[in-house]
């Protein structure tokens, strides 16, 4: 064992320090060898939505539509933001798992750009979104669901949604930087999410509703999205909204991305 | 072994704050690590080992104090301090999800070798570790001793100059020590400086060069293993007697033949005392003596000072009384004791 130690440990020549670009790839692929590795964390992925769109299209829809035909076409881009938002919270919960085992440390101790596992596991969420988006547009169209907006209109509907959802991942990361476990991560994000994906525009329009909460819901970023979403599957986009969205994205970005890098510094 | 220090620090304090109270888990502490030297922080749970080392590998930016590796300030200079050490310990570990090949991968592209060095580098290290059969399977699946292996790889993918080594061995069986303790000595042979943390007096005499006790966040002693030795005797005598009731009047006699102060453990049928420089001769005396007054002992043994008698020996008191649940509190050091079970 002794010679063998030696030879692997010596090292004829010291590699050059990684570029940012480079370690946070390597961080993506750690998250997708971990979606391989625990296939079961995208069960809930896969679930959810499944439940939440057969649910409100056969309960509720011919209630609220006159038609579940007529419902879906309105429900399906607010359950897809709904299933995207709630797949945000694995950034955090992923990030507070790996501070809680240990593994969170053996990255900071490495001397690579600091954001890059952050970022990279941040790139590897992708997978996860794309996954739950593919499943439920798939649903919807089984179900019934045609867009005015074409393969295109669902494209950038999707896109959209997908930048929003990195914007409010910083969110999750702060959560999970400063929540103890990972559990109680996810406790807590269900209790900020809830009320917003809720008190939205996601399942029924707000006209009927009382004019305090419809207050709420006019200011909710959740259902300036779905509007934006919506308009763009529908293929009638409102730049407005669309542009609201960007904005809102840029700012949580520009706001709470310095916020959850200066926690992750100073981590105790 | 060279003149040149691998670590220095200099007046080291980190306080935690929790809701109400102010933890000094780190309250002053001074070291020198010369370059090529093993050098041992010992103290109980809680003692402010592992936060010396997460100040040192810089995960914790020091409240007050200095602290340099390789010459480069642990704050300042954090990067080119990263990039000179290996960490292994419970805070920096390996993800349990991912195989042990997958584990050296990232690590080594981490690092910056190419993917086709990265996959020598990775393949070289399990053989080596002799983890290659495992190198496939997720390390959740390991055993204690080659999770503890894998951890070791992983600091040593950047083949670092200064190891530091948080708990390395507590949990092992004896077998999978050792070979911790082998793979330290050829790493030191090799020129690396190692500062490893640990309970067990025994451990710290085996390795290290020179032992830092610590407990409350301050160094009650630093020396060499047979300094320290020398200040709480050459060592210690341990005994269970075979009925309770005896117990008193086995540490009568004890006490007498010895001329030392008996400790009764916490195990109502164990007893200890310090063998004295002068008192090697009596203990040869004292089985028959204890033989002759009736008492029956069905365990005695002769070993190096455990850490708790180090204690003793170094602040009054006994080692404080927080042991994990299930934790190894058996040290070590009395390796000629013929186990009983309990």
């Amino acid at each position: 064992m002794t010679t063998t130690l030696r030879d692997a440990v010596a090292l004829a020549e010291r590699p050059a320090r990684p570029s940012p670009l480079s370690t946070t790839l390597t961080f993506g692929w750690r998250a997708l060898l971990k979606i391989k590795h625990v296939p079961e964390q995208l069960f809930d992925v896969l679930v959810t939505p499944v439940i939440f769109t057969l649910m409100f299209t056969y309960l509720f829809g011919g209630a609220l539509a006159g038609s579940t035909q007529a419902y879906i076409q309105f429900l399906l881009p607010g359950i897809l933001v709904q299933t995207i938002l709630f797949v945000t919270i694995y950034t955090g919960y992923t990030l507070n798992t790996d501070i809680s085992k240990g593994v969170f440390d053996r990255f900071r101790s490495l001397p690579i750009w600091r954001p890059s596992p952050v970022v990279g596991a941040l790139l590897g969420d992708t997978v996860r979104y794309t996954v739950a988006a593919v499943i439920t547009i798939t649903l919807g169209l089984i179900l019934g669901f045609r867009p005015d907006g074409g393969l295109g209109g669902v494209l950038l509907g999707v896109l959209l949604l997908l930048v929003f959802a990195f914007a409010l991942s910083w969110t999750f990361i702060i959560l999970g930087l400063l929540v103890r476990s990972p559990n109680a991560v996810m406790g807590v994000s269900m209790i900020v999410l809830m009320p917003l994906t809720f008190a939205s525009n996601v399942f029924v329009d707000p006209e009927t509703m009382p004019s305090g909460l419809r207050a709420f819901v006019s200011v909710n970023p959740v259902s300036h999205l779905v509007t934006a979403v919506r308009g763009l599957m529908a293929g009638s986009p409102d730049a407005t909204e669309i542009v609201w969205v960007l904005i809102a994205s840029v700012v949580l970005t520009a706001v709470l991305g310095p916020i959850a890098m200066r926690i992750y510094r100073s981590k105790s | 072994m060279s003149d040149s220090l691998a670590v220095e620090a200099q007046g080291l304090v980190k306080h935690f704050t929790s809701r109400k109270s102010v933890t000094k888990a780190v309250d002053g502490i001074d070291l020198s690590i010369a370059e090529g030297s093993v050098f041992g922080l010992l103290g109980p749970n809680g003692a402010g080992k592992t936060t010396v080392v997460r100040m040192l590998a810089t995960l914790l930016r020091p409240d007050a104090g200095t602290a340099r590796v390789l010459g480069h300030d642990v704050v300042r200079d954090a990067d080119a301090v990263r990039s000179a050490v290996g960490l292994t310990g419970q805070y920096a570990s390996v993800d349990e999800d991912l195989t042990g090949t997958e584990n050296l991968l990232m690590l080594a592209r981490l690092y910056g070798f190419a993917p086709a060095a990265a996959r020598r580098r990775t393949q070289g290290l399990l053989e080596a570790f002799d983890l290659a059969d495992a190198g496939a399977r997720q390390v959740k699946t390991y055993s204690g001793g080659m999770r503890r292996r894998i951890d070791l790889a992983a600091s040593l993918v950047l083949a670092p100059r200064v190891l530091f080594l948080d708990e390395p061995t507590t949990g092992l069986d004896p077998r999978s020590r050792n070979q911790v303790w082998d793979i330290v000595r050829v790493l030191v042979e090799d020129g690396a400086t190692v500062l490893l943390t640990t309970q067990y007096l025994d451990e710290a005499d085996q390795l290290a060069d020179r032992i830092a006790v610590i407990d409350h966040g301050r160094s009650i002693a630093e020396g060499t293993a047979s300094e320290l030795k020398r200040s709480v005797g050459e060592g210690a005598v341990h005994l269970r007697v075979a009925e309770v009731a005896d117990r008193v009047k086995a540490a009568e006699i004890t006490e007498r033949l010895l001329g030392a102060e008996v400790t009764l453990g916490s195990d109502p049928h164990a007893l200890s005392a310090r063998v004295p420089d002068e008192g090697t001769d009596a203990v040869a005396g004292l089985l028959p003596a204890l033989a002759d007054a009736g008492i029956a002992v069905p365990e005695f043994s002769l070993g190096q000072p455990s850490l708790d008698e180090v204690f003793l020996a170094l602040t009054g008191q006994p080692l404080p009384d927080d042991e994990p649940a299930g934790g190894t509190s058996s040290a070590p050091g009395q390796r000629e004791t013929s186990e009983a079970p309990r």
